[in-house]
């Protein structure tokens, strides 16, 4: 992308947690954007030497501690089934974005998520009461991320949402999706992002900024 | 940023040339409709099966495999069985699963079934295996979802120790140790062929290269191109772990007609029902038919058209991804038997001899 001035030293530094069908396609979508992006999994990086080396060139694997530890930005993308067991103070105090889904047909019935008054990222976000939770990236397949990546101003331009609770974070996240190469939606909620949930209008489809807008304003009226 | 596929493509894929150009089909045996458009049985549907296996062979497709699946749109949860009959009737086709869901199943009685049928084919049989992208089997056999990545490491691994031939010993949690076991039947030249199916996890070819098993990556939608890199990764790994290089074959759905028309006019609104119906339950978004012609498109997934289209399609996408094997995922439920048997015929007498004209 062109237009930042920022150096990758001023841009946030992204930790991605995860290294299977999704983890190493944002790792490549954030270098390709100007981002320092470490990635880790749940062991030795060792182990995902060579997946880094060769889906996500430029990433450094490292052991998921050390990664959040110099991370300005946490994006976890592990499966859903696995985060029961996900180590709540390891991404203490820190912004983590949520890019998982449930799907009970896919992941099996998680007795955590098992809660229909709740989004998926607003459990996330109880379990990790001491971070900062940001929805996003969990409506677009990971198949889509790259292809459909447009400069600014292009009219094919894609538009994803962007939620939370902390205004100050969907901002900080908004602004990295922008430079991957989406417009984006921001809402102003956990509660509002379960609109971005499977079976929601927006769930897995490309469509430009108005006609997000619309899609989630109707379904919010 | 543009839009050109290459942009997956760090370097070259692979080395294609050291592999014969194989060709083949897969179905998974979707309920297909009678002449009226009503549903034929599952005992009609199998039997149908059967005779497009027979008409493979007869026009000459290298491979014919059979997904296994569970449900009531799917009926071929047996696929062994009717590859068996197929066996019988062929003298020249391979025979294999595509894939066999390895996770839920029992690595011992997989191979003694898999190489039955390469008893009876005269060594014809192939065995493609999977984790499990489509999940029915797996609260019907008693094993939870979320256990599904280790059940398939350790089976892969107890599998990988079978294929060897010789007597045994095993152990792992999630079926009996064997000690010093000889499994029969014994095949009579050798392991069979095997591969792994990968639909985007990383570790999954890492696991074929671990493993020494061919990789299948099953392209199902988007550009095909974005897989180039997993031909690299699965060949480094067979060099880190010291193994020679091994074939990498591309499974797609499509449909062949005459015409590209005649090709989209069936296939849409059959392909439009089934997506719709496995939506919910598999997190796919409804095509429209913008996105539907994207994926038919030169960037897309779906070999949908005339011979000629689909021929061209296969031979860039295997050159771009350094796979030396392309099976044509044929049918999709609600398509008549007939439409299958005249897809298999152009596929046999039309596609695979221009794809290899193409790659000369």
């Amino acid at each position: 992308m062109t237009g930042g001035a920022l150096s990758s030293l001023e841009l946030p530094r992204i930790a991605v947690l995860g290294a299977g069908h999704v983890g190493p396609v944002i790792a490549r979508v954030a270098i390709a954007a100007g981002y320092d992006v470490t990635i880790a999994a749940s062991g030795d990086p060792e182990r995902i030497a060579l997946i880094t080396q060769v889906l996500a060139p430029g990433a450094e694997p490292r052991w998921a501690a050390d990664a959040v530890k110099d991370a300005d930005i946490v994006v976890l993308a592990i499966p859903l089934h696995k985060f029961a067991a996900f180590d709540a103070a390891l991404v203490a105090g820190k912004l983590v974005v949520d890019t998982m889904n449930y799907w009970p047909p896919v992941d099996g019935v998680q007795e955590l998520f098992e809660d229909r008054q709740h989004g998926s990222s607003e459990i996330v976000q109880r379990r990790l009461a001491r971070s900062t939770i940001v929805k996003t990236l969990n409506h677009i397949g990971y198949h889509e991320l790259e292809d459909e990546r447009r400069p600014v101003g292009s009219p094919e331009r894609r538009a994803l949402g962007v939620a939370g609770d902390d205004p100050g974070a969907v901002d900080v996240v908004a602004e990295v999706i922008e430079r991957i190469g989406y417009d984006t939606v921001r809402l102003d909620s956990l509660s509002a992002g379960r609109l971005l949930e499977p079976g929601g209008p927006v769930f897995g489809v490309s469509i430009r900024r108005t006609e997000f807008e619309l899609a989630v304003h109707a379904e919010a009226a | 940023m543009t839009r050109a596929p290459s942009d997956a493509v760090g370097a070259s894929a692979g080395e294609p040339a050291q592999f014969p150009l194989v060709l083949g089909l897969d179905t998974f045996g979707d309920v297909t409709h009678d002449d009226d458009d009503r549903p034929l049985s599952h005992a009609q549907t199998i039997r149908n099966v059967v005779e497009q296996g027979v008409l493979a062979d007869q026009v000459g497709v290298d491979f014919f495999g059979i997904g296994e699946h569970h449900t009531d749109d799917f009926p071929l949860s047996a696929a062994d069985v009717v590859l068996g009959a197929i066996a019988a009737r062929t003298t020249r086709i391979h025979l294999g699963s595509a894939v066999t869901v390895l996770s839920s199943d029992d690595p011992v009685r997989v191979f003694q079934r898999y190489s039955t049928l390469n008893a009876i084919s005269g060594g014809r049989a192939e065995v493609i295996l999977g984790r499990g992208s489509s999940i029915d089997s797996f609260p019907l056999f008693g094993y939870d979802l979320a256990d599904y990545e280790d059940l398939f490491e350790e089976k892969t691994n107890l599998f990988a120790e079978l294929l060897k031939g010789g007597p045994v010993t095993w152990q792992g949690k999630t079926r009996a140790s064997l000690r010093n076991q000889d499994v029969v039947p014994h095949t009579e030249s050798g392991p069979f062929p095997a591969w792994i199916g990968v639909g985007g996890s990383p570790q999954s070819v890492i696991r074929a290269a671990h493993y020494g098993f061919s990789l299948m990556l099953a392209i199902i939608g988007g550009s095909p191109a974005r897989f180039a890199p997993f031909s690299q990764l699965f060949q480094q790994a067979l060099e880190r772990f010291g193994r020679a290089p091994l074939p990498v074959g591309v499974h797609s759905p499509g449909h062949v007609a005459v015409t590209d028309e005649k090709a989209r006019e069936e296939f849409w609104p059959r392909y439009l029902e089934v997506i719709r119906s496995v939506s919910k339950t598999r997190g796919f978004a409804i095509p429209t038919k913008e996105s539907f012609l994207y994926e038919v498109g030169p960037q897309g997934a779906l070999y949908v058209g005339s011979p000629e289209t689909v021929a061209q399609k296969i031979a860039a996408n295997l050159t771009a991804l350094g796979a030396t094997r392309f099976d044509l995922k044929y049918g999709m439920g609600g398509l008549s038997h007939r439409a299958l048997m005249t897809n298999i015929e152009l596929y046999g007498t039309q596609v695979t001899p221009r794809v290899r004209e193409l790659l000369m």
